[in-house]
């Protein structure tokens, strides 16, 4: 909502005129005083093209199934000539009369002695095309296995265009129920209570306009793809979960079964909000029936919903390969273009995602890159040309916004540690291990001290990565983060994102921590990669925000005796509130590392101003 | 979502000697006056699986087995029938159709299996994982007739022998250790390496392998090609992989990676293990990378391999009709307690008697029955927990207990048949008495004979 705000609107004026300069104003204290570094020009990226040739992404060459279908053909034309005595084929007696029926042929020994047999069709689904195609080819001896393949395959495609018919048929009739019963519902309500269904229908026509201009955009084509990205660029109004119609509509379109939370907190009744314990299984048991999503997406989606991947980089790399491997496999439907069916398809897929997890900001902004991409591919190209440009933007864009990013970072803020320093930081943060370790390996003498927090104690992980490491490293729970931070000398944090008034966005916690290293004069020092920055303005973490399982707050691993709070989801006056992310204002924030350099969060709008025009940002 | 299924259909298996034959293979096994097959492929079907490769032992027994599927699933699925040769064992059986298999990965399912586990669900666990094979377990089923104390005895002696050691890690995720209770004598050895990797291994009996894998296809055959002497897939190459995870020698992490680092130029060696590390670093570590990091001493990559496990709920059935007894369990309960599987709509006593059945006066049908088309039965008989199939003549007085009987049988006036599978044909005089006892087709029992726990075949 706020976002549909115009970005100049929320930056500081001063700001604005510094440009690339920010007045040396944010750190207070001498001894730790962090000077802003220039933001230097967005050179890197340009840089590491020419030192890294443009990607030439050969067309996938040994791809298994390609190849198996090769020694497939290549095996039969070999083992076929040797003739098959007539006893072993024989004709299959239909059921009745014709309508499944095929050649038997048992296996016959080949020289490893290892047993080759071949496939009968017994069943095919569409009686029609079973008429035997009789063509004799040369060097094959009785009823070639491979027209019987060739047969199936045929009937397999007719079966899924006909099934494809039919569920169409089947939706269409399912719709036209529904609405029937809507409208029904609607005079039900209506007569009853008036505000509610003005409430219905002041909602309904803002969605219907969503979809009619994306659809529209989508239809305009290639010609004006600026316009068409200034149009999608504004973020849809987020969805806001106490509202019912709007909840039961996307219901209606979910893959995921969700079954909401009884006892939810009133203040975040806005956001999803589900039972976590059978989303898992239900997706899991639908694997088969999903039929548009792709397998590699589903996997990713199937890692966000159990929580094997998480974490903002690693999740969006995940998601960007999950899509280029999609792209690969996807081939262009006939009488459609390229263009629109893949955005199609892309939005389809991240729909599904966003039913297993919501979205961070950073795959947000890589979902915005992607496409972008696609609609400014040239129609020129050919369907294959696409596709390896496409996979090679991914392919930069996973190696310049977030590998490349994290090395910048990791340089800028390295310098940034001292000999005898002790750093303090929460949680886990990719970026900020890697500086550690880089520190580390450029023999600076200095202190870690993790802090970490209930319930996913990510903090662990990093101390043992640490620890291995060979750094000396201190472990402790925030609640002792007031006491440990006497001794700190500087705070280095993660984020998930940053937004335009400086707000930092990251897991919960850290906040507090910045808040508590303000308080005691340490500096703090946030590393996000520029693509995870966002127009966006947020000023608490109320209004966006993303609940997690209540149930993990409630029990302690190891501990089966602290049982207090079991089944707590009978308690009707008793909530749990379990919250992902937290708003660290901008005031406890010293500086934020970031691939173009150490800046003050008063100059996250100058990022976000400057390189999404020119669309070096995204 | 590049998978491929294979069913495994069996030919004609010794375990269940009287009442299987050339003609009746095990697939073709009624339960519930259906075809055991047909309770593995409709809940393929229910997946939306619809491409079948089912493999059959013997010439012969596909011809039946493929004639029956062309009649009852024409139009519907996509199924290919293939033979093989007797005796090559489940790995044998994949060897010989192992050209026709090109999915990513295999779903293999034993074709015995009476279940109602979603499919997807174990698929999606091998997927997510990322792992080699992926295992269903379901709980051991109950065995032995419900109330009959007397056969239970004899069966609990043998009950430990039938079923699975499991070893599993805290998650419940990885299989850790897979020992047939035959195989197992006295002690339980388990691998040092693993124990002391995962630091925790639970070991579990009441688990039971439910014959339905997924493998990945690049390794299942690379594992059958180089270990020729394998012949079954769950004795030889489920226990080998499971053994190996650890010092895996199967070539899957190797091949991707090479494929990788040929197409995508761009990134070097080193951007490609900060990728992958920071994927890593993003979730709890399994055993398994922990185990591939530590490198102690040793220079040369440690490779891994998972394999994993879907543990079905214990709301779901799953059982398998490997033996006599599973013979009896399954139908009990087919018609009994697990009565969705069936597929047939119950009447409100709770049976099913099909409106061509003819009923004598004062004859009564329990509940938990069923009654094939074109039956027939005198006056006051007494039907309890059975099914009887199509076309069957049953006399007057006759009391069939805990009980299958096939189509076409003819039962004389005063029989009494408890606990007992009676085949397709046999002709029952009058006042026979059968306990526990099988009867292989055609045969003819005698009038007045007393049989106990016997299997009476044709010579």
């Amino acid at each position: 909502m706020d976002a549909r705000r115009p970005p100049r609107a929320v930056i500081d004026p001063k700001v604005r005129t510094v440009g690339f300069f920010t007045p040396p104003d944010p750190i207070q204290f001498d001894s730790n005083s962090l000077s802003p570094v220039m933001i230097p020009p967005p050179c890197h990226s340009s840089e590491n093209l020419d030192l890294h040739s443009p990607p030439s992404v050969t067309p996938p060459s040994g791809d298994e199934s390609v190849s198996v279908t090769g020694s497939y053909n290549g095996s039969s034309s070999e083992l076929f000539p040797a003739p098959m005595s007539p006893a072993l084929s024989q004709k299959i007696v239909a059921g009745d009369g014709g309508v499944g029926g095929g050649i038997v042929a048992s296996s016959f020994p080949r020289g490893g002695g290892v047993p080759v047999c071949k496939l009968t069709t017994v069943s095919v689904v569409n009686t029609d095309s079973f008429a035997f195609d009789e063509r004799d080819k040369p060097n094959k001896g009785g009823g070639s296995s491979m027209e019987v393949k060739d047969q199936a395959m045929n009937s397999k495609q007719k079966n899924e265009k006909s099934s494809k018919a039919e569920r169409r048929a089947l939706q269409e009739a399912q719709r036209a129920a529904k609405a029937a019963a809507k409208a029904e519902g609607n005079k039900a309500t209506g007569t009853v209570t008036s505000g509610n269904l003005k409430s219905a229908k002041a909602t309904k026509p803002p969605q219907k306009v969503d979809n009619t201009s994306v659809a529209a955009s989508e239809k305009k084509g290639v010609d004006r793809p600026s316009e068409k990205d200034r149009k999608k660029d504004v973020p849809h109004p987020r969805m806001q979960y106490d509202d019912k119609s709007r909840v039961e509509k996307a219901k209606r379109r979910a893959v995921v079964n969700h079954t909401e939370s009884r006892n939810r907190v009133e203040l975040f009744r806005h956001l999803p909000q589900y039972e976590h314990g059978s989303q898992l299984p239900d997706l899991e048991a639908k694997f088969f029936q999903l039929e548009p999503v792709h397998p590699s997406v589903y996997k990713v989606g199937l890692q966000y919903l159990s929580g094997d991947i998480s974490g903002g980089n690693a999740r969006c790399i995940a998601m960007l390969q999950a899509f280029q491997d999609a792209i690969k496999d996807y081939t262009v439907p006939p009488e459609k273009t390229l263009v629109r069916d893949l955005t199609a398809k892309i939005s389809s897929y991240v729909s599904f995602l966003i039913e297993c997890r919501p979205l961070s900001i950073s795959m947000g902004n890589a979902i915005r890159f992607l496409k972008s991409q696609i609609a400014k591919l040239p129609l020129t190209l050919s369907e294959s040309e696409s596709k390896t440009s496409l996979q090679s933007d991914i392919e930069r864009f996973i190696y310049e916004k977030i590998i490349l990013a994290d090395k910048v970072i990791v340089e800028h803020a390295v310098t940034k540690i001292r000999d005898g320093d002790v750093l303090l930081t929460y949680g886990s943060s990719s970026a900020v291990e890697m500086i550690l370790l880089r520190a580390h390996e450029l023999g600076k003498q200095f202190q870690v001290v993790v802090v970490d927090s209930r319930p996913s104690l990510k903090g662990k992980l990093l101390l043992r990565r640490l620890v291995e490491k060979g750094l000396t490293c201190t472990y402790t729970h925030i609640n002792a983060v007031s006491f440990i931070m006497h001794e700190v000398t500087r705070v280095f944090l993660g984020a998930s994102s940053v937004l335009s008034n400086g707000t930092v966005y990251s897991g919960v916690g850290t906040a507090s921590v910045a808040m508590v290293a303000h308080a005691f004069h340490v500096p703090v020092i946030v590393c996000c990669e520029a693509f995870k920055f966002h127009e966006r303005v947020q000023l608490d973490s109320i209004c966006s925000n993303e609940l997690g399982d209540p149930d993990v707050i409630s029990k302690v691993s190891g501990r089966g005796d602290v049982n207090h709070l079991d089944a707590w989801a009978n308690a009707e006056n008793l909530q749990l509130l379990n919250l992902i992310y937290d708003a660290t204002p901008s005031d406890y924030v010293s500086i934020i590392v970031t691939d173009y350099g150490m800046i003050p969060p008063t100059s996250v709008p100058v990022v976000v101003r400057e390189y999404s025009r020119e669309q070096v940002w995204i | 979502m590049d998978f491929q299924v294979v069913v495994l259909a069996g030919g004609v298996s010794k375990k269940l000697l009287p009442l299987v034959s050339h003609e009746l293979p095990n697939a073709l096994l009624p339960v519930a006056n259906r075809p055991v097959l047909s309770y593995v492929v409709e809940l393929l079907e229910l997946s939306n699986l619809k491409d079948l490769i089912v493999v059959v032992e013997g010439k012969d027994t596909a011809l039946n087995v493929g004639a029956w599927i062309s009649g009852a699933y024409a139009d519907r699925l996509h199924v290919e029938v293939a033979a093989v040769p007797e005796d090559v064992g489940t790995a044998g059986a994949i060897r010989a159709i192992a050209r026709h298999l090109y999915a990513k990965d295999i779903l293999i399912v034993s074709g015995d299996l009476v279940s109602d586990v979603p499919i997807g669900a174990v698929a999606a666990t091998h997927r997510r994982h990322d792992a080699v094979v992926t295992a269903l377990l379901c709980n051991t089923p109950v065995s032995g007739p419900l109330e009959s104390v007397s056969s239970g005895g004899k069966d609990k002696a043998k009950k430990p022998g039938r079923y699975d050691l499991i070893g599993l890690d805290p998650t419940k995720q990885f299989l850790l250790h897979i020992a047939t209770g035959a195989e197992v004598e006295k002690d339980l050895r388990i691998q040092k390496s693993i124990l002391r990797s995962v630091g925790q291994v639970e070991i579990r009996a009441d688990l039971m392998d439910a014959h339905l894998y997924a493998f990945k296809r690049s390794v299942l055959l690379e594992v059958l090609d180089q270990n020729g002497e394998f012949h079954s897939l769950k004795h030889d190459v489920l226990p080998y992989l499971v053994r190996s995870q650890l010092k895996s020698e199967v070539l899957l992490n190797g091949t991707p990676q090479a494929e990788e680092n040929g197409t995508e130029k761009v990134i070097s060696q080193s951007n490609q293990q900060m990728l992958s590390q920071i994927l890593a670093n993003a979730s709890e570590p399994t055993f398994h990378l922990r185990h591939e990091l530590s490198t102690n001493g040793s220079d040369s990559v440690r490779r891994t391999h998972k394999c994993c496990v879907y543990i079905a709920g214990s709301n779901k059935y799953c059982a398998r009709l490997n033996s006599l007894q599973a013979y009896n369990d399954i139908n009990r309960d087919v018609i009994g307690e697990a009565s969705h599987l069936s597929g047939y709509s119950f009447s409100s006593h709770n049976n099913i008697i099909d409106p061509t059945a003819e009923l004598g006066a004062k004859t009564t049908v329990g509940p938990h029955c069923m009654l094939g088309e074109g039956s027939q039965m005198g006056d006051k008989c007494s039907v309890k927990r059975s099914v009887i199939g199509r076309h069957c003549r049953i006399g007057a007085n006759v009391k069939v207990v805990n009980s299958v009987v096939m189509n076409h049988v003819t039962i004389g006036d005063g029989c009494s048949i408890q606990g007992s599978v009676i085949c397709s044909n046999v002709q029952l005089q009058e006042r026979a008495t059968l306990k526990d006892c099988q009867v292989g087709a055609g045969y003819m029992v005698t009038a007045g004979s007393d049989c106990k726990g016997e299997v009476l075949t044709k010579k």
